[in-house]
């Protein structure tokens, strides 16, 4: 090591000068094409929606696809703000009987106190952005991870339905309202049906892929869809430069809340009822559709777009064992595997995206 | 946000400090306690326009606590803090950006999986657009911040790359030129070579001159003197959360701050020690470290 006698002289580098010695050579176009995180799982759900188009003919019909369609729809349309959550770092498994909560709060509030739906529809969206605030502000100020505390509120949640259903209505089921003001406009919005060429195509297929579109726009486009990848990728750093930690995450569970409250109105509106014990365990599905999506578990990574293919890989899957004429039971063995190849196509990539 | 405010005086650099000119940043007896542990006491610190000044200290010196306090990260407890000489207590960091104090952290600068153009302006990202459809104007991004790079002599063929994917004085140089190209006028870089290896230490030790001739205050938090004293003008030594030394460059020599950060009367009661050892050949250490020689056993580990 040399010693200068003076201050480095004050000429700074010369501009242009390269600073390495050919070490970022660029990634192949196709390494970097591989590298994106939805691309893995577009040929994965490709192979699978091929695999039952071959194996199974009814579903070469129309009315099947729909069918299809449709149950990705109700998991894809939690599965985005899941991986928007899981994105910024954090994820929500309280958000499975959050919808039935939502559900509940707005059937038996209306029915209960013999108020329009829409009543209803208002209060309950509110309650459910917050239990999504509540659920980001505990963690923001506790400061422990969101495993503990949704794991909390989803027990809190899943005892408050039972027992607040019990209570109210003397059931486990609320009562029907469909005879009730509003309910056929909220019934139009949340779940009605449409014909394309014959087919009838549930407008939640709609709803998932305009969010979808949004969602995608929002992450990769916007101020915030910048911060959320911040967040999860280093919370101390985006803290550093200024990032609202604190604003992203809470807004990021209310999301979640947000999206529960959407899927809980389409089931009340589809079965005029609910069931108040149901829900356990599909927060669970929403964390494997984001994370089969390209989703790092850890925070940082993933896309919007990634999750639709991986709610449409299990509604192909959930649906295409059934059109098959198989053992529906084989269906969880599936989704497991499906499950433990996307991490590890997840760890490759990330290796290869960070590798120096 | 989007210009750079580079004080006018720019390269006049003299050994001592201009006179009668305000700092930009000053503690006056600063402290710091966490419950009844007391990390920092009694600091005097000032750091001036166009001048570097050096915070040289072992592990658990408080250099860290310094730093947090300047950044906004934590408050002080006792003493004063001043910029612009008015006292101020920072809430958070966003407020001591918004004075023009930037830091740029050895380990949390940037955020490894985000391309490089989105880590150069996160927390400031420009926007075009009417409210609703308010969106990213990632051109103008991305070509100013090849533009702000290059200034800085860093040429990146894909600014779309993971910043993961660079090396880690590229990566160090990155926060600094976003740091500069903010309005940062005072920059402080927390152990920017620690992690390095020689050449790269080089090209960082190159980017503090090259900030310091844009007339920004740097601090530079360093445990190694060598690095130090290649660009420092004026340097402090923590030891035990307390001043050991302040000096002007002309005051003080290499070795003389080598001794101070190796601890040269601990040293001292270390060799009277050793001599109680058998098998220690003490006449041939030496009294103090030489210019050269390892200045701590910590030099290196970050």
């Amino acid at each position: 090591m040399t010693h200068q006698a003076a201050p480095a002289a004050g000429t700074g580098p010369a501009p242009g000068e390269r600073q390495d010695t050919g070490r970022t050579v660029r990634r192949s176009p196709l390494l970097r094409l591989l590298a994106r995180p939805e691309v893995g799982v577009f040929l994965g759900a490709l192979a699978v929606l091929v695999f039952f188009l071959a194996v199974a003919p009814t579903v070469r019909q129309g009315g099947s696809m729909a069918t299809v369609l449709y149950q990705s729809s109700t998991i894809g349309i939690m599965a985005l703000p899941v991986a928007l959550l899981m994105i910024g770092g954090e994820f929500d498994l309280s958000a499975g009987v959050a919808v039935i909560t939502s559900a509940l709060t707005a059937s038996m509030l209306s029915y209960q106190l013999t108020l329009n739906v829409w009543t209803g529809v208002i209060v309950s969206l509110a309650v459910s952005l917050a239990i999504g605030a509540f659920n980001g502000w505990m963690l923001v100020r506790t400061g422990l991870p969101s495993f503990l505390v949704t794991l909390g509120t989803f027990l809190i949640l899943q005892g408050v339905n039972l027992a607040v259903t019990k209570l109210v209505t003397g059931n486990v089921a609320t009562d029907d309202i469909s005879d009730m003001d509003g309910f056929d406009q909220a019934k139009a919005l949340f779940a009605s049906s449409f014909d394309i060429g014959g087919v009838q195509v549930k407008i939640t297929v709609v709803w998932w892929l305009v969010f979808a579109a949004l969602a995608t726009w929002v992450l990769l486009r916007t101020k915030y869809g910048n911060w959320i990848f911040a967040v999860g990728g280093n919370k101390d750093s985006a803290r550093a430069v200024g990032v609202p930690v604190t604003f992203t995450k809470v807004s990021l569970f209310m999301l979640v809340g947000f999206g529960a409250w959407f899927v809980g109105m389409h089931q009340l509106f589809s079965f005029n009822t609910v069931q108040s014990g149901e829900g356990v365990g599909n927060e669970l599905i929403y964390i494997a559709a984001a994370v089969i999506g390209g989703c790092l578990l850890t925070g940082g990574y993933g896309s919007a777009i990634g999750p639709v293919f991986g709610a449409f890989m299990f509604g192909m899957v959930n649906q295409g064992i059934v059109y098959a004429g198989w053992n529906p039971d084989w269906f969880k063995a599936f989704l497991g595997v499906m499950l433990l190849g996307a991490v590890l196509i997840n760890l490759w990539v990330r290796r290869t995206a960070t590798r120096r | 946000m989007t210009t750079d405010n580079a004080a006018p005086h720019g390269a006049v650099l003299t050994d001592t400090p201009p006179g009668g000119e305000r700092p930009l940043v000053e503690l006056r007896g600063a402290g710091k306690s966490y419950g009844t542990v007391r990390a920092l006491h009694g600091i005097d610190l000032a750091v001036h326009a166009g001048r570097v000044t050096c915070v040289l200290g072992d592990n658990g010196a408080g250099k860290s606590t310094l730093i947090k306090i300047i950044s906004g990260l934590h408050q002080h407890t006792e003493g004063e803090f001043l910029v612009d000489g008015t006292p101020v207590r920072f809430t958070g960091p966003r407020e001591a950006l918004d004075r023009g104090i930037a830091a740029v952290y050895q380990d949390l600068a940037t955020v490894p999986l985000m391309p490089v153009w989105r880590n150069f302006f996160l927390g400031s990202e420009l926007t075009k657009g009417p409210w609703p459809f308010r969106r990213l104007d990632i051109a103008r991004m991305k070509k100013t911040a090849d533009e702000e790079l290059r200034a800085m002599g860093i040429v990146l063929d894909d600014l779309e790359q993971p910043v993961g994917t660079l090396s880690g004085g590229q990566r160090q140089c990155v926060a600094i030129a976003r740091a500069v190209h903010f309005g940062a006028r005072v920059l402080i870089l927390d152990e920017p070579t620690a992690a390095l290896g020689v050449k790269q230490s080089g090209v960082v030790l190159k980017y503090i001159a090259a900030a310091r001739d844009r007339g920004l205050g740097v601090i530079f938090i360093t445990h190694n003197p060598h690095h130090a004293y290649m660009v420092g003008d004026h340097f402090s030594v923590l030891r035990l959360g307390t001043l050991e030394l302040s000096a002007a460059r002309s005051e003080v020599s290499l070795e003389e701050l080598t001794n101070h950060m190796a601890g040269g009367a601990e040293l001292a009661a270390l060799k009277h020690e050793l001599a109680q050892v058998r098998g220690v050949d003490v006449e041939e250490l030496p009294d103090a470290p030489a210019p050269g020689s390892r200045p701590a056993p910590s030099e290196g580990d970050g």
